[in-house]
């Protein structure tokens, strides 16, 4: 009896959970002319109209285009400082660790005013080398701590004996640390990404009149009115992340099983 | 930690009793890399972080301080005004008590979450995470058409004879608070969960043998084994929702002014960079001066790296 009421309750929340965002699809495929719900009828109209539109399209390829380059540069330099945190000597490291993970508690809106006064001297508001440096800071904890928690599951003594058979570190990090950690700077990479695609405080910030980061796009438009155009351009970048989350999951399964010892 | 005990004692005898001062251990022998390497490796994310994330936050704090004259007067002037506290004691009860929901609805998720295996598991593994991977700008787009005059929730309402009129339920802090609780919950399910599962099953077998009923059990081993993830989840939780800017931003109005909002409302309206500093200043202690004091609980890791 009690379990029943228990598990009746999960469920109400699970729902509560789920069942806003699973609301956009219907009104993305709605046939009306406006937002109406439950729609009139289903069409694609909306997915038209957001393909139609060049200020979705523009800002969704410039946000794409970020985030990609995003991606690259936290994956590379979180990595290397993942390898510098785990496997280095250094004073301090307890304190290095807690400012490189300091983006993730510091409130976006702080840091967005703060990089506006600093990036709008330099004219790097609207350019893509300022989203993506700030993007690079906010996205880098996450391939750190996905990359250490990997490099820390690997036992040195895999690297030692490479060296030891007189392979140089290079080598050593090519053949052995590369192929046993990518997995997770692949997952590392892909949370990049999405840190970067789907951020708005900053983003809105610092777009530009002419290169505007699409959740800019967004918001401005929801302030506007709740067009079931927005919900269209929701479903995809929805559908977009949940599969690149499965890819992160799937390759993070794989870094495990390879890094356990 | 001495040298001596880290270092190698080839002949079975700790190297100390030879009487001969022990060599400094070799890091190469426990795998580790240079001190120059090390710095190298590490070197290119600090110049970014300075530059991209530590010199326009200082810039702000800086601005705060000597703008427009030197000393404290933006920060006087927040906290002589009534009007500014009510903005920061409402943003303290918002995020309160949206933690407080977020544990409430969050606990008995985890706790079924860490009970059921299988099919089911992947269906409540995907309502959980799902809403994480969707971005809070989406999601607040989403309670905005449940919400609306000419929403979801007041047409179902109409329709079933329930009301005549449609209700105004945005840009309240009801509003704001249900939408919030619903972005953060995964953040308090996701580290509860991963204390549950790290609790051996045969805890709660010794405690039936023992002749303990299921409610004795919960309370006496599930609840104190799971503190550390619910310690962990309400302090993400909490400092999170103190920095909310989009969800307050779109589905509140001027009555249900956050801390955040009312700083984009300085900078960008009014143009009082100076002023929406010193509102930063003390959103930045807040966030920052929670996240020091209960380091040892805050395992950003158990959410971001949940194994």
């Amino acid at each position: 009896m009690t379990d029943r009421l228990f598990r009746t309750l999960c469920v109400a929340i699970l729902v509560f959970l789920i069942a806003p965002t699973l609301l956009i699809v219907p009104v993305s495929f709605s046939a009306g002319s406006e937002f109406r719900f439950p729609p009139p009828g289903l069409s694609l109209q909306w997915y038209r109209t957001f393909l139609a539109d060049d200020d979705w399209v523009d800002a969704t390829l410039f946000s794409l285009g970020n985030a990609v380059l995003t991606a690259g540069l936290a994956t590379v330099v979180g990595a290397a400082a993942s390898l510098a945190l785990v496997r280095g000597r250094m004073p301090g490291k307890a304190l290095l660790e807690a400012l490189l993970l300091a983006p993730l508690i510091v409130p976006p809106i702080v840091l967005a005013i703060g990089v506006y006064l600093q990036f709008a001297p330099l004219g790097l508001i609207g350019s893509r080398l300022g989203f993506i440096l700030v993007h690079t800071a906010l996205a880098v904890p996450y391939v750190v701590l996905v990359v250490s928690a990997a490099l820390q599951r690997l036992p040195p003594s895999l690297e030692m004996a490479g060296l030891n058979l007189g392979a140089s570190r290079i080598r050593c990090f090519r053949e052995i640390t590369l192929p046993l950690v990518w997995p997770a700077m692949l997952a590392g990479s892909v949370f990049a990404f999405l840190a970067s695609f789907d951020e708005t405080v900053v983003s809105f910030f610092i777009s530009g009149i002419e290169h505007k980061a699409v959740t800019r796009k967004m918001f401005e438009d929801i302030e506007f009115s709740i067009s079931p155009v927005i919900a269209a351009a929701s479903t995809l970048f929805v559908a977009a992340s949940i599969a690149l989350m499965l890819l992160a999951g799937a390759a993070r399964a794989a870094a495990r099983k390879r890094t356990a010892a | 930690m001495s040298a001596v005990s880290d270092g190698p004692a080839l002949d079975g005898l700790p190297a100390q009793s030879t009487g001969v001062a022990a060599p400094r251990p070799s890091g190469l022998l426990r795998g580790q890399l240079p001190g120059g390497l090390t710095v190298l490796l590490i070197a290119p994310l600090l110049a970014l972080l300075a530059f991209a994330f530590f010199a326009p936050i200082l810039r702000i704090l800086a601005a705060s301080v000597l703008e427009p004259r030197p000393g404290l007067s933006n920060y006087a002037r927040l906290l002589s005004q009534p009007l500014y506290m009510d903005v920061i004691i409402r943003t303290l009860w918002i995020s309160g008590a949206c933690t407080a929901l977020a544990l409430l609805l969050g606990y008995p998720v985890a706790v079924l979450m860490a009970r059921t295996r299988g099919g089911w598991a992947t269906v409540i593994a995907a309502c959980v995470l799902v809403p994480l991977w969707t971005s809070t700008l989406v999601r607040s787009y989403a309670w905005i058409l449940l919400l609306d005059r000419n929403g979801i929730l007041n047409g179902l309402m109409s329709k079933a004879g329930l009301i005549s009129q449609p209700i105004d339920m945005l840009y309240g802090n009801a509003a704001v608070l249900m939408a919030m609780t619903h972005m953060l919950m995964p953040f308090v399910i996701l580290p509860i969960y991963s204390a549950l599962q790290s609790i051996a099953p045969e805890l709660g077998q010794a405690a039936t043998n023992l002749g303990a009923g299921p409610v004795r059990r919960f309370w006496s081993v599930t609840l104190p084994l799971s503190l550390p993830g619910v310690s962990a989840g309400c302090l993400l939780v909490f400092v999170m929702a103190l920095g909310f800017y989009v969800t307050p931003a779109l589905l509140g109005g001027p009555k249900t002014l956050m801390i955040a909002t009312l700083i984009s409302q300085q900078a960008t309206e009014l143009l009082n960079w100076p002023f929406a500093g010193a509102i930063s200043g003390v959103l930045l202690a807040l966030s920052l001066g929670i996240a020091v004091t209960f380091k040892r609980w805050l395992d950003l890791g158990r959410v971001v790296a949940h194994d």
